[in-house]
């Protein structure tokens, strides 16, 4: 869980740094987004590299989901008759929203690639003008767009902020400064994360981007 | 005081179970909460009825016997607590209290809110121990240890094996205990020599005994009545990825 999230977790800071671009106007935008497809030339032949990078993801993506599913059947085989009268939540309340929080993102993140990669449920979908793409995307009358998109950033940040401490322990954080210090960060993390994604669509929303 | 409990009653390991709703009067605000079920006991033997089994031995906290989910919370309400050291001043004159036993594949039910933690022993007896000579205790100075070192393990040595950490833990793990039993002895010079085979034998007892997976959720601790802390696990995380890079029972590593 912890390695393979970290691997994601790189890709989700990148990402979100590439988006902000789109603060520095559409003809840098989409500058960034077609050097994105030459990525890794003269090395390798145009393209190969975002194909690499993508099944990296896939695998580290498709090894998280397993695990978490191996985590979620053996909590349920571990329990076979449920409390009558339980307490919600007492220690974390992220740490409870991992399972139907990943499913969340894990349906966004398809939804997502069908609308601004391959361009299918975007109402402009035009390769050669991303900027243009997410304009259209996060119009005023998609609010819809725009409040799934939140809900899924949102449910990012939570599985982000016990996800992140989570994989400190996991890989044998140890001390309760540590441990501190771990919560903290991640907290800081998931929120810089969560604000960064978040900006993009309600820039466009308000109209600050065209 | 007088009190509404639903308590669960189960004839025996077979048997399916139920909650069973009894009125208790006149409850002293200062009696513990076992000493209150042994009212109730009392009350239920005049009428001759079956007792309600529960686990207790000490009743003072150190033992480890007593377990009840009491509410929802493991122990009771108080923090820092086992359901013996709990007292009925903890409650509403009226209130409605829920008594189930521990939840887990690991711990079946053997009567009403006893439950077998013979799991526990399995996983001690998978490296619980250190190699020692017996016969009359050495010097206490002979093997200097850290300061530091020495209050980590005793904080982990806190743990009485209650099994409140399973009992609360979304996912059924017993892991906060299976670190506290690792780290007790990892930390100390004495228990270096099965520092490495000690820790895949017992995460691989408490994995077989049907314990659930460590998602680092945190609710164990807070129910434990010891305050053994969540970063436990964390140096029996370290101990886990040290040992599996040594190959830790082979010789020479």
């Amino acid at each position: 869980m912890a390695v393979t999230g970290l691997l994601l977790v790189l890709f989700l800071i990148a990402h979100m740094l590439g988006n902000l671009k789109i603060f520095a106007g559409p003809e840098s935008f989409n500058h960034y987004a077609h050097w994105l497809r030459e990525l890794g030339t003269p090395l390798l032949p145009a393209g190969w590299y975002l194909w690499l990078q993508r099944g990296v993801l896939l695998a580290a993506l498709v090894a998280h989901i397993w695990a978490a599913t191996m985590l979620a059947v053996r909590a349920r085989a571990a329990r076979p008759v449920r409390y009558a009268h339980r307490k919600k939540i007492q220690g974390s309340y992220a740490a409870r929203t991992m399972r139907w929080g990943g499913v969340i993102i894990g349906l966004f993140v398809i939804y997502h690639i069908l609308d601004l990669t391959t361009g299918h449920l975007n109402p402009v979908g035009d390769p050669t003008r991303p900027q243009a793409n997410v304009v259209a995307d996060f119009a005023p009358e998609r609010w819809y767009v725009t409040l799934f998109y939140t809900l899924a950033v949102v449910a990012l940040g939570f599985h982000l902020r016990h996800g992140a401490f989570s994989a400190f322990r996991s890989l044998g954080q140890q001390t309760p400064r540590g441990e501190r210090r771990a919560r903290n960060v991640a907290l800081v993390f998931a929120v810089a994360l969560t604000a960064g994604y978040l900006v993009v669509p309600f820039a466009v929303l308000i109209g600050l981007v065209r | 005081m007088n009190l509404t409990l639903r308590i669960w009653r189960q004839k025996g390991p077979e048997d399916k179970g139920r909650m069973v709703t009894y009125q208790v009067e006149d409850i002293s605000p200062d009696m513990s909460f076992l000493e209150m079920l042994d009212v109730l006991n009392e009350r239920l033997i005049l009428a001759d009825e079956e007792p309600v089994a529960f686990d207790h031995d000490c009743r003072e906290g150190i033992c480890g016997m007593c377990g009840l989910m009491i509410n929802g919370d493991a122990h009771g309400p108080q923090r820092g607590t086992t359901a013996c050291q709990l007292h009925m001043r903890q409650f509403s004159d009226g209130e409605t209290i829920d008594i189930e036993p521990w939840r887990a594949r690991a711990f079946p039910v053997i009567k009403d809110l006893v439950v077998n933690r013979g799991s526990f022993d399995k996983i001690i007896a998978a490296g619980g121990y250190i190699t020692a000579p017996t016969g009359s205790a050495p010097e206490a100075h002979a093997t200097p240890v850290p300061k530091a070192d020495a209050d980590a393990a005793f904080e982990s040595a806190a743990c009485i094996g209650c099994g409140a950490c399973v009992a609360a833990c979304p996912n059924g793990s017993g892991m906060l205990f299976t670190a506290a039993k690792v780290t007790q002895l990892s930390l100390l010079p004495q228990g270096q020599p099965e520092r490495y085979t000690r820790v895949i034998g017992m995460v691989d007892a408490h994995d077989e005994a049907g314990f659930g997976g460590c998602t680092n959720a945190g609710e164990c601790t807070v129910v434990c009545p010891k305050g053994i802390p969540l970063n436990t696990i964390g140096r029996l995380n370290r101990d886990y990825l040290a040992a599996t890079a040594k190959s830790g029972g082979k010789p020479g590593s």
